[in-house]
């Protein structure tokens, strides 16, 4: 199988100038997005998985952000600190993104239709009626019922999983080759996100897109990611393909992720194993570890040494536990109790 | 203990247009049980739960409650009565807390309404409570901004369990919190309804924590209860087909089992509940639907031990 990496990110630094200090938001982020396959950003809220995204795509306000360090490599190209000409041709036509709450995301006054089209127009510089015929095909290729009519309706007229749906159309009207879902369906119905993430991955195949999905659930991260990046307080902690992450996880964060949920096997409960604490604070990042005061294996050079990035397991994992001699913790053993 | 019989709320838009956000309900819950209630936004979950302890005038139907008939609408000397033995926590932890009155401000004010303390044995309760939900005793004099969700929550959790009533709705408890601290407050409800013999209503939209929590589990569809029983049996032994569709949409935190399974998204949403037709209210999206679906109410039959369905399938 050949793996085309298409999309490269190291070292992103980016931080934000508030009140109260300045806020280290992304520490030192590397991934890499592969041509054709789902790459999931897990983690809570705050630990920096949307500004991470933003960011590349000069979506952040700055000021106060600011990208201090590193790149991100699109297809041999580098596209953080590009001028802002550069920057136009590449969103939207590149690399499209859709947001959580698609109600807040599009403009309350324009129909769905002009919507999509001003995309082509301005992308494409096609005329208005030939715009709006292609906004119908992208409306009903997303499977809005009655899609010419849809198309000269407003926002307020769709309900959420409609909105989300005219969202992916609009995103993908430059057919671009990477598609951000930022927290796609956490607004939604379980059975109206069964329904869009079965059209993303639909797209995706028919496209050959990649896809990279922020999120937090880790059953959404179950049934779409190829890979997966665990993020924790700016930091991604672990990453692999979607099987290592799940069944031989080696970072004590995911672990302790995968103990707080409940398994769904019959007649099977046993007591959740919350994450005690709470996130480090990122105006005054730690030294060390940031999941230091958290973890339950944390040994005294947590504390004060940032760890390195060890291949355990056959994927990478950012904790001192992989170096040679320190105590060892079986993750596989524990998350196979949860197997259905 | 609580029993609901064939429970209704109307709420009128105009003249001729009415929403059916519940809609005949019987319930019974017994002592020290958990039921779960799920189903879609706009299913009537929240409103059943408000109506039930009276925060809702009720339209139709009638709530029992320990042997007692409960007002149709409550007067504020309802309220006063009513209150001390059935409480409610709220889904949002951001707007539930009053901003502008300090913790024990916020945990005690049950306790001085009911004349059950005050003075320095009001402040020995609150300290108590906030040990118990996990928080400490000094951040008794702070405000709610001075907190994350998962705290909130808690607070939400004390102010409800401090005068010790023997029922209380949960409204979403969970939904706004993260995983880690979803847990928390998870065991520690957990461990609350050991201690203090609680019987609970949780509502949730997430299938796999209602089955968890729950002893029975009750599945909501446009104002009506589609399945009720015990919650391993209505997640894994699902006989109605929206239940069906509803956990198999369900995500499983198990890449393997999720890549092997068929993914068959349900068709369409959740009609208005306005002006309701008769008939079954799954029928238009219904994968099994048949004639009689379109214009009779399907009965309530039972189809197992403690378990009941509305579905047309099932009758003979």
């Amino acid at each position: 199988m050949s793996r085309e990496v298409i999309l490269k990110v190291r070292d992103l630094d980016v931080e934000f100038d508030t009140y109260g200090g300045v806020v280290h938001a992304v520490r030192g982020v590397n991934f890499d997005v592969t041509k054709g396959k789902t790459m999931a950003i897990v983690g809570e809220s705050g630990c920096g998985k949307s500004v991470t995204v933003q960011s590349i795509l000069g979506l952040i306000p700055m000021p106060p952000g600011r990208v201090t360090r590193g790149s991100a490599i699109l297809e041999g190209e580098e596209i953080l600190g590009v001028s802002r000409a550069k920057l136009n041709s590449i969103r939207g036509r590149r690399i499209g993104m859709i947001f959580q709450d698609p109600m807040t995301s599009l403009n309350p006054t324009m129909t769905i239709g002009k919507q999509i089209c001003e995309t082509l127009k301005v992308h494409y510089g096609v005329s208005h009626s030939e715009g709006m015929k292609r906004a119908v095909d992208l409306l009903d290729q997303t499977k809005i019922p009655e899609a010419k009519k849809r198309s000269n309706q407003y926002p307020f007229e769709f309900s959420g999983g409609m909105l989300q749906r005219a969202m992916i159309s609009m995103a993908l009207a430059c057919r671009p080759q990477i598609l951000v879902a930022d927290e796609p369906t956490t607004a939604l119905d379980v059975t109206i996100q069964e329904q869009i993430l079965e059209l993303l991955k639909e797209l995706e195949k028919q496209e050959t897109m990649s896809l990279i999905l922020i999120t937090h659930d880790l059953g959404v991260v179950a049934r779409m990611a190829d890979d997966v990046s665990v993020m924790y307080a700016g930091l991604i902690v672990e990453s692999g393909s979607v099987d290592d992450i799940y069944y031989r996880p080696s970072h004590p964060y995911t672990m302790g992720l995968r103990a707080a949920m409940p398994s769904n096997r019959e007649g099977y409960k046993r007591r959740l194993e919350p994450i005690e604490g709470s996130p480090p604070d990122l105006f005054h990042p730690p030294k060390g570890c940031g999941y230091f005061a958290r973890c339950p294996y944390a040994m005294n050079v947590c504390r004060d040494h940032p760890p390195r990035n060890y291949k355990s397991n056959g994927h990478e994992s950012l904790c001192w536990l992989h170096e040679a001699g320190a105590n060892k913790v079986d993750g596989e053993e524990f998350h196979y109790l949860d197997r259905l | 203990m609580i029993e609901t019989r064939n429970l209704k709320k109307y709420f009128y838009v105009d003249r001729d247009r009415v929403v059916h956000a519940v809609d005949g309900i019987s319930l019974t819950i017994h002592e020290n049980e958990i039921v779960g209630f799920v189903g879609e936004s706009g299913s009537g979950k929240s409103t059943f739960g408000k109506a039930l302890i009276g925060l809702w005038d009720k339209t139709d139907g009638e709530v029992w409650f320990e042997g007692e008939k409960l007002p149709q609408k409550y007067s504020p000397e309802d309220f006063r009565t009513y209150s001390k033995k059935m409480q409610m926590i709220f889904q949002d932890p951001y707007s539930s807390l009053n901003p502008r009155m300090t913790v024990k401000d916020i945990i005690g004010e049950g306790l001085k309404l009911h004349g059950m303390a005050s003075g320095s044995d009001l402040t020995e309760r609150v300290a108590e409570w906030l040990r118990k939900v996990g928080l400490a005793p000094d951040h008794m004099s702070r405000y709610p901004h001075e907190f994350s969700g998962g705290q909130r929550q808690r607070i939400g959790i004390a102010r409800a369990m401090i005068v010790e009533p023997k029922f209380v709705v949960c409204d979403e408890p969970i939904s706004a919190l993260d995983v880690s601290v979803q847990a928390q407050v998870i065991n520690l409800m957990d461990d609350l309804k050991k201690q203090m013999g609680l019987t609970l209503l949780f509502i949730a939209h997430d299938l796999s924590m209602v089955r968890y929590v729950s002893d029975r589990m009750a599945v909501m569809y446009l104002g009506s209860m589609i399945e009720l029983g015990p919650a391993d049996q209505v997640y894994f032994h699902s006989k109605h087909p929206y239940t069906q569709l509803l956990v198999a949409s369900n995500p499983e935190p198990d890449p393997k089992y999720e890549r092997e399974r068929k993914h068959v998204p349900i068709h369409g949403e959740i009609p208005s509940p306005i002006n309701v037709q008769p008939g079954c209210r799954f029928f238009g999206r219904c994968p099994k639907a048949m004639e009689k679906c379109r214009n009779n109410d399907p009965q309530w039959l039972r189809v197992g031990q403690d378990h009941f369905v509305a579905c047309h399938l099932y009758s003979s």
